[in-house]
């Protein structure tokens, strides 16, 4: 029964206007809110929420900056004065689950914020991914897009060994049947791409190499098609590798949302 | 006669390690305590598993096997060699030779030494074998800048010591064997160990009064030699054979992501903000508190305890991306340079009658540069890769909040992110107004939708 209608992404204002209250709220961040190529991302995971109807809605105009590069980079006043800011729209709106595609975002509000009074349900969205796969809200069986191709999952600091997620994003990626092949560096071992503590916004310092040209080395020594990762910064990092060692035609970098979107034709 | 002046000599001799073990002890946990105080969060139980599971069971350690194995080996060699020092050290004290074979059943005792002899010579192998790998194979991570020098020394002396330690255990025990067939009264007949008996041969042609010189130089070797050993170990990376306890049940719970709450920073940040502040202390204390660590005072003495612990085998170093990729930044340097300077500062208090002299010096700066604390992409490879759950991560974090807080030298990109957070609410250039535009331009796009409607609650 295929209907037509608009992409919904309603607000929060919105929400509370029309006396109604989302089961999740999706936390965008920067890159999301920002970036053109990210934007894709937030796209993609934003047509998956619509295409099985999960009652969500976004801040908007009300989001701000998490502070994580701020904590990182040692600047703990900005960090705080962001985190309280956003503590007090979430409680206002008496926010209790979050979802991400930001694993800096996820780190931050689920492990940092409950010291500043915000305490809420954070997911990333591959664990929330993996969840409405296995609530069988989400059916990926039978995507064909993927079947049989080489992807390979890129970890992502923040989201593994900051927070022992590693088995999420690659159960997506095993739904959507595409063969799995793992870096030699994978998991608790993994290679940061170069970006987190606030390394995304200035130059690196002297060395022999980048962190992210050795880690897109490392990619494209697997013979995998796709690089799938799960946040923005190893996004740009890795596709920035890609471009460097001139495999944009050979090599994709995308997130498992694009994954699950384009092998759902969303 | 002669048997009091040993007697004598070996009080002494325990009595001398006992007091600079001590000594040594008190100086090094005091400078732990230079460290700032810390809540200790997570309950007892996951500590105590993590105790057991790191530091008594090694689990991290058998992430490489072979190593692993080996280094296990020398580990329960220690452990369990001692139970036969305890035999010696009574010995030492009362002149009764091999007292526990006076009061267990000769089987078990005859079982027991056997069972010592193996993993002495497993201890033994184990030792050459790494002496191998540190001079010969030439890993990188032994060969760093860090490790030049004394750090170098000081892990080849202790497994050529371990050698020497063995192979005395060994003579004494072949020697002892020769003396009972002799029908010395000092020599219980207990009969040959496992793996002194292939010694025997070596020994047997020899006087009784030759033997026993051997035997009792061995004897004393092996046991001054130990206690040579105890007090080396203060002075050395493998402290860690008695900090890696402690070290692991303190270690950080928290999810490794998380990074500390700076409570004075959140006081300040309500006040700035206008909202309620509840604050224990009244506020009005003299000092203004640092932000940041410039010094090993302003680390938490798990950190500083964290350095007295590490081993310098550099694994974290080994999978530091920065490291990798050859910037400056070496984890294991970090914590060596902790503990150099907690050394420092703790000789500074003491030849200053216990208060510290400012020596013009600080870790941040003189120890550790900011191009080393600018590179650490905050990834937790190192706290991930040490066997005994080191934080090299939380020292780099707390000298880079010195630096931009109290320094304000932050690179001038990081500054801009500043503003940029501050102004658009994001670390890009962007306007805030702009935020959503991505969201109102989906709304404009038309969707198929493949399933069955059902509305929106
Ligand atoms: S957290 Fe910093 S020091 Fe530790 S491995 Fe990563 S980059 Fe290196
Ligand atoms: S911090 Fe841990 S991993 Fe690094 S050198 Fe010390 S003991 Fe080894």
């Amino acid at each position: 029964m295929a209907d037509t209608n608009f992409l919904k992404v309603p607000t929060m204002a919105e929400m509370v206007e029309q006396g109604k209250h989302p089961e999740v709220l999706f936390w965008v961040g920067c890159a999301g809110s920002y970036d053109d190529r990210y934007k894709r991302v937030i796209t993609a995971f934003v047509k998956i929420l619509n295409e099985v109807n999960v009652n969500f809605a976004v801040l908007g105009p009300e989001e701000s900056c998490t502070g994580d590069p701020a904590r990182r980079a040692g600047n703990e006043f900005l960090f705080q004065m962001q985190a309280m800011q956003n503590i007090e729209v979430l409680n206002a709106y008496e926010i209790k689950k979050i979802v991400t595609a930001c694993p800096h975002c996820f780190n931050t509000i689920k492990n940092e914020y409950p010291a500043l009074g915000g305490n809420y349900e954070v997911m990333h969205h591959s664990q929330f991914l993996q969840s409405l796969i296995n609530e069988g809200r989400l059916s990926v069986a039978g995507g064909e897009a993927f079947k049989g191709k080489k992807v390979t999952f890129h970890d992502s600091c923040y989201l593994g060994r900051a927070n022992d997620v590693y088995e999420a994003p690659r159960s997506v990626l095993e739904a959507l049947d595409a063969d799995l092949v793992e870096m030699k560096r994978c998991k608790t071992n993994g290679l940061c791409c170069g970006a987190g503590g606030a390394q995304m916004f200035k130059e690196p310092e002297k060395g022999n190499k980048d962190i992210n040209i050795e880690r897109t080395e490392e990619a494209i020594g697997t013979g995998a098609e796709v690089v799938a990762v799960g946040c923005p910064f190893c996004m740009t990092m890795i596709g920035d590798g890609i471009k460097n060692k001139e495999k944009e035609k050979d090599v994709q970098v995308m997130d498992i949302a694009e994954l699950v979107a384009t092998s759902k034709g969303l | 006669m002669i048997q009091i002046v040993q007697q004598l000599l070996f009080v002494a001799a325990i009595g001398l390690t006992g007091y600079l073990v001590t000594k040594r002890a008190r100086f090094i946990y005091r400078n732990i305590k230079l460290g700032k105080d810390l809540e200790i969060k997570g309950d007892s139980n996951k500590r105590f598993a993590n105790m057991f599971r790191l530091a008594f069971g090694q689990q991290k350690m058998f992430d490489r096997p072979v190593v692993g194995l080996m280094h296990f080996a020398v580990y329960a060699g220690f452990l369990l060699i001692n139970i036969e020092v305890l035999e010696i050290v009574i010995d030492g004290l009362t002149g009764q030779h091999r007292i526990f074979a006076a009061v267990i059943p000769s089987g078990i005792y005859h079982f027991l030494a056997s069972f010592f002899e193996i993993m002495a010579l497993l201890v033994t192998v184990s030792c050459f074998i790494f002496l191998i790998r540190r001079n010969a194979l030439r890993i990188p991570r032994f060969h760093m800048a860090e490790m030049k020098g004394w750090p170098y020394r000081d892990a080849n002396i202790i497994l050529y010591a371990e050698i020497i330690l063995m192979t005395m255990l060994f003579s004494m025990n072949a020697a002892d064997a020769v003396l009972q067939t002799m029908g010395n009264s000092h020599y219980p007949a207990i009969g040959t160990f496992a793996i002194s008996q292939f010694l025997v041969p070596i020994f047997s042609g020899l006087s009784e009064t030759t033997l026993v010189a051997i035997e009792r130089s061995a004897w004393w070797v092996h046991i001054i030699g130990i206690f040579a050993f105890s007090v080396y170990i203060t002075y050395s990376k493998h402290l860690h054979i008695f900090l890696a306890f402690p070290n692991t049940y303190f270690a950080k719970m928290e999810p490794k992501g998380e990074m500390t709450n700076m409570d004075s920073v959140t006081n300040e940040v309500k006040i700035m903000l206008g909202m309620p502040v509840e604050t224990t202390d009244t506020g009005d204390s003299d000092e203004m508190p640092t932000f940041g660590a410039k010094d090993v005072q302003d680390l938490t003495w798990r950190n500083v305890m964290n350095a007295y612990s590490c081993t310098e085998c550099g694994r974290c170093t080994s999978q530091c991306p920065a490291n990798i990729t050859g910037k400056k930044l070496s984890p294991r340097k970090v914590m060596m340079d902790v503990r150099d300077r907690a050394e420092e500062i703790g000789k500074n208090i003491d030849s200053n009658g216990g208060t510290f002299q400012d020596d013009g010096k600080s870790l941040y700066g003189d120890f550790i540069t900011k191009e080393e604390l600018m590179a650490c992409t905050s990834c937790n490879a190192c706290t991930e890769a040490c066997p005994i759950n080191i934080d090299p991560l939380g020292i780099i974090l707390d000298m880079r909040r010195y630096v931009a807080m109290e320094e304000s030298s932050t690179p001038q990109e990081w500054n801009m992110v500043f503003n940029n957070i501050e102004n658009n609410q994001a670390p890009w250039a962007f306007s805030a107004s702009d935020r959503f535009k991505w969201g109102e331009e989906l709304r404009t796009q038309e969707i198929k939708k493949t399933v069955t409607e059902k509305e929106n609650a």
